[in-house]
């Protein structure tokens, strides 16, 4: 193997009760893509973070192009030639995309005005790089994450880097974005940066990566070259123990009706219609920005319903705001998690326990016992890592934020639990976790709708599956009908309304 | 899966959280300590019973103003009208009792008339989708204007009846030889300390703060919440209007102009974080005695008004400065 451009050495990083990193290493090679990999909280952001100076470290050694260095933050690593793309979007929705892009580093004559059709021209190059069918001038909060997602890897590419880190990018993003992301990876590849892939997603390991090093509880695990793995030896490296069936079906008997849509339609959906059964996990599919989210929030409350009929179990309801749907007994879990999901300042237990307070008060005042207990219950239900429930939920990694935000719709004990991308970003033993609970809650009688993105977890979960394409549906299978080419075909508005029972 | 981290239950009782929580309080906690040692020393008569007592009486009107300020800006908000709600109901209590209306009548209808100018803000703001420091500017200069023509712009003594003898007391009395203005705060800040810590109202006010649409998609009635905020910053205004009316027997149309800095001043001394979210009421408490002692230490000390502005300002710089370095 040839010499790595950029090394880490046994790095130690601990914060107030974690020990984050804790004798981590990796390598970066010139011209290839290393993957990193490891469940939730194993220290990937983190390392990454130390790496480019965000957080100090308290032991270790980095070497860049063969000398030792230390970047005293993301502004000293980026000119050194190390450019990164954060877990969390870092962009400023008030600016247009050219402006986000060029954040801090406008290009300017020499009284200091900007030169802004340089600027435009040069954002749109990137844009037209990465296939992103937007102006740099329309502002960025008219995007939608994966759009935006986009963006961030535009900005990381228009620093003159050698090695690029991105920490989860394709979270956010539609198969066709990811297809146009790992054509530039590939083209970055060729021109010999080094790259930094973290992802949980095994199958785009396979796909882009050539290498892979493996961090478990924030200890280097092992180095593998991507040809000589696969999924199960991998999975068990990060896990430290092996997995069964990842998608853990139960076949339970569905009960009456509890959620009937007639002909619902909201900003960005038309005319949508569907049944929901007891003990039934209904799978929603679609691409990005088919008015999944948007279908769901209407059922919620939250957003306005121009027309259309809600029934749960026989009785007509109409949520003009999330409290009056949390108290139809609808759950809403938010894709967004930093967006609309969670309060980041707040503790894990004051965000877990937002939905469900009155659960936990007499009278005016907080039953602060019944509260601690509740979430401790749910933190080791979902085996959340945290040093404590008192913790900044902020400080958590992705993945267990993902985790304390479906508890949190849990709490509130619902009769319909939706889902929006309830998996984005969690790691394969977790997501086991997750479905085995929303399968134990499927048992006991609650319905769930499941939106994702990800193929095999709509046909691995639910009972039934119902397609969206342009704010309408597509498309509707029982879950033993369905297969990946069906589903995809409705995607992308091949109306085959197939349904047997 | 993972024993490096496990989940430990901890009560804000153990002693570890206590020690770290509690050192971030104390930060200005020894701030204030140390100013009043260092005037202890430049001044003889600083650290004498009579004027502590001086110190928290004078403070206890900002301290009082800044309770509800902080709740206000708990939820990433602003306001600017206390002083001029101040007035206002400062001027309405003078003129009930000038007309010999019963205090126990007066009193209570001059703090309901604070709230319900408080909730009008709120209202502007939740329903009208107004920033707050637009929509409280507009109420201040508004409110301010209806106080001197309400006043026809000269004082309104209370008179010199029974009923004005009772109403003296917010202002000038003793209870267990501790002044009823430090009782009032000391009751403020419990109260508000209470609905932080232990209801869902104050629960909801931080959460408002950190994260305005996941508050809403969390089925919370932000609304409500806003307009509950600021019916207390109005109420807690009112109140300080009494206490300065009753203590000067007469309601100036000019009083508490400025007040809404030095409120904010020390809410922001006290660690709460101007966009909402963070905070500690005690922290307010603290960084309006840091005001308070430093406006008595100032005057002991004979230092110019003009100066006495300069020191202040640096002072609540330093204050926020070693604030946002521990961050
Ligand atoms: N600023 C912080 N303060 C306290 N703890 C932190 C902080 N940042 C990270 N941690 C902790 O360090 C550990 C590693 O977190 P990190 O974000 O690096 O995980 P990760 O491997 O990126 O996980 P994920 O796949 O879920 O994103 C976690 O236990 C996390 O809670
Ligand atoms: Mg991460």
């Amino acid at each position: 193997m040839n010499q790595p451009i950029l090394e880490l050495k046994g790095i130690h990083k601990s914060f107030p009760g974690v020990k984050a990193l804790d004798n981590a290493s990796l390598n970066v090679y010139p011209g290839k893509v290393m993957a990193l990999m490891g469940e939730n909280g194993a220290g990937k952001s983190t390392l990454m973070k130390v790496l480019t100076g965000i957080y100090s470290l308290d032991d270790g050694e980095i070497f860049y192009k063969n000398k030792q260095v230390k970047f005293t933050g993301p502004r000293h690593s980026q000119e050194a030639g190390i450019g990164i793309i954060h877990q969390e979007l870092n962009l400023i929705p008030e600016l247009t995309i050219a402006e986000n892009i060029f954040l801090g580093r406008e290009i300017t004559n020499r009284f200091g005005a900007i030169k802004w059709s340089v600027m435009f021209d040069e954002a749109q190059a990137l844009l037209d790089r990465l296939n992103v069918k937007h102006k740099p001038s329309q502002l960025l909060g008219e995007l939608s994450l994966g759009e935006q997602q986009m963006v961030e890897i535009a900005k990381a590419l228009s620093f003159k880097s050698e090695v690029i880190i991105m920490d989860e990018p394709t979270d956010a993003l539609t198969d066709t974005e990811t297809a146009s992301l790992f054509t530039v990876i590939n083209e970055l590849r060729d021109e010999g940066y080094g790259i930094v892939y973290i992802s949980h997603r095994l199958k785009e390991i396979f796909q882009i990566c050539d290498d892979i090093t493996v961090l478990r509880d924030g200890k280097f695990i092992a180095q593998r070259k991507v040809a000589e793995t696969d999924e199960e030896s991998l999975i068990e490296l990060m896990v430290g123990r092996r997995l069964d069936e990842q998608y853990p079906r139960v076949e339970s008997k569905h009960g009456t009706t509890c959620l009937e849509v007639k002909n619902l339609s909201a900003a960005g959906v038309e005319d949508v219609s569907f049944t929901l059964d007891h003990g039934e996990i209904l799978g929603i599919s679609g691409l990005m920005g088919a008015g999944r989210t948007e279908l769901m929030k209407a059922i919620y409350g939250a957003l306005k319903r121009h027309s259309g009929q809600l029934l749960v179990e026989g009785k007509a309801i109409d949520p003009r705001s999330p409290q009056e749907g949390l108290a139809s007994g609808i759950a809403y879990i938010s894709e967004d998690r930093k967006g609309d999901g969670l309060v980041l300042g707040l503790s894990v237990k004051e965000n877990m326990s937002l939905c469900s307070l009155k659960y936990f008060s007499k009278g005016m005042q907080l039953d602060h016992r019944a509260e601690s207990l509740a979430v401790e219950d749910f933190i080791h239900l979902f085996n959340i890592k945290t040093p404590s429930r008192n913790q900044i939920i902020g400080n958590l990694s992705g993945g267990n934020q993902q985790k304390v935000a479906i508890a949190k719709g849990l709490m509130t004990r619902p009769k319909i639990l939706i889902l929006d991308e309830p998996t984005r970003g969690v790691d394969v033993g977790a997501k086991k976790e997750i479905y085995q609970l929303i399968n134990q809650f499927k048992e006991e009688g609650m319905s769930i709708i499941l939106v994702s993105s990800e193929m095999p977890e709509v046909l691995g979960m639910s009972d039934r599956i119902l397609v969206m394409h342009q704010g309408r549906i597509s498309g509707e299978f029982m879950a033993s009908d369905a297969d990946q080419e069906k589903i995809m075909a409705c995607a992308f508005g091949h109306n085959t309304k197939e349904l047997s029972a | 899966m993972n024993n490096k981290v496990t989940s430990t239950g901890d009560s804000p009782k153990v002693g570890s959280v206590i020690n770290k929580k509690w050192l971030i309080e104390q930060k200005s906690l020894i701030a204030l300590i140390m100013l009043i040692v260092v005037v202890s020393f430049l001044n003889e008569y600083f650290f004498t019973v009579d004027n502590l007592l001086n110190i928290l009486r004078q403070t206890s009107v900002i301290a009082i103003l800044a309770a509800g300020m902080t709740l206000v800006i708990l939820t990433a908000g602003i306001d600017l009208s206390v002083g001029s709600i101040l007035a206002l109901c400062g001027a309405f209590a003078a003129s009930m009792i000038s007309m010999e209306i019963p205090v126990l009548i007066a009193v209570p209808v001059s703090l309901l008339g604070g709230a319900a100018l408080g909730s009008v803000a709120g209202m502007i703001i939740a329903k009208g989708k107004v920033q707050a420091f637009i929509a409280t500017l507009v109420t201040m200069t508004l409110l301010r204007g209806v106080t001197m023509v309400y006043t026809d712009g000269r004082p309104i003594s209370t008179g010199f009846t029974d009923v004005a003898d009772v109403f003296a007391w917010f202002g000038t009395g003793y209870l267990f030889g501790i002044p009823v203005p430090v009782w009032l705060m000391i009751g403020v800040f419990s109260s508000i300390w209470y609905l932080l810590n232990h209801t869902r109202f104050g629960r909801y006010i931080y959460a408002l703060g950190g994260n305005e649409s996941a508050t809403l998609l969390s089925g919370i009635n932000v609304d409500r919440i806003k307009i509950g905020v600021y019916s207390i910053c109005g109420l807690l205004s009112a109140l300080a209007g009494i206490i300065i009316t009753s203590r000067l027997s007469s309601a100036q149309p000019t009083a508490g102009m400025g007040y809404e800095l030095d409120a904010i001043a020390a809410v922001v001394v006290g660690g709460t974080s101007l966009m909402g979210g963070k905070g500690r009421i005690m922290g307010t408490l603290i960084g309006a005695l840091i005001i308070g002692v430093l406006n008595n230490a100032l005057n002991l000390l004979d230092v110019s008004s003009y100066y006495q502005m300069i020191v202040k300002a640096v002072v609540i710089l330093l204050a926020v400065l070693v604030d946002t370095k521990h961050k």
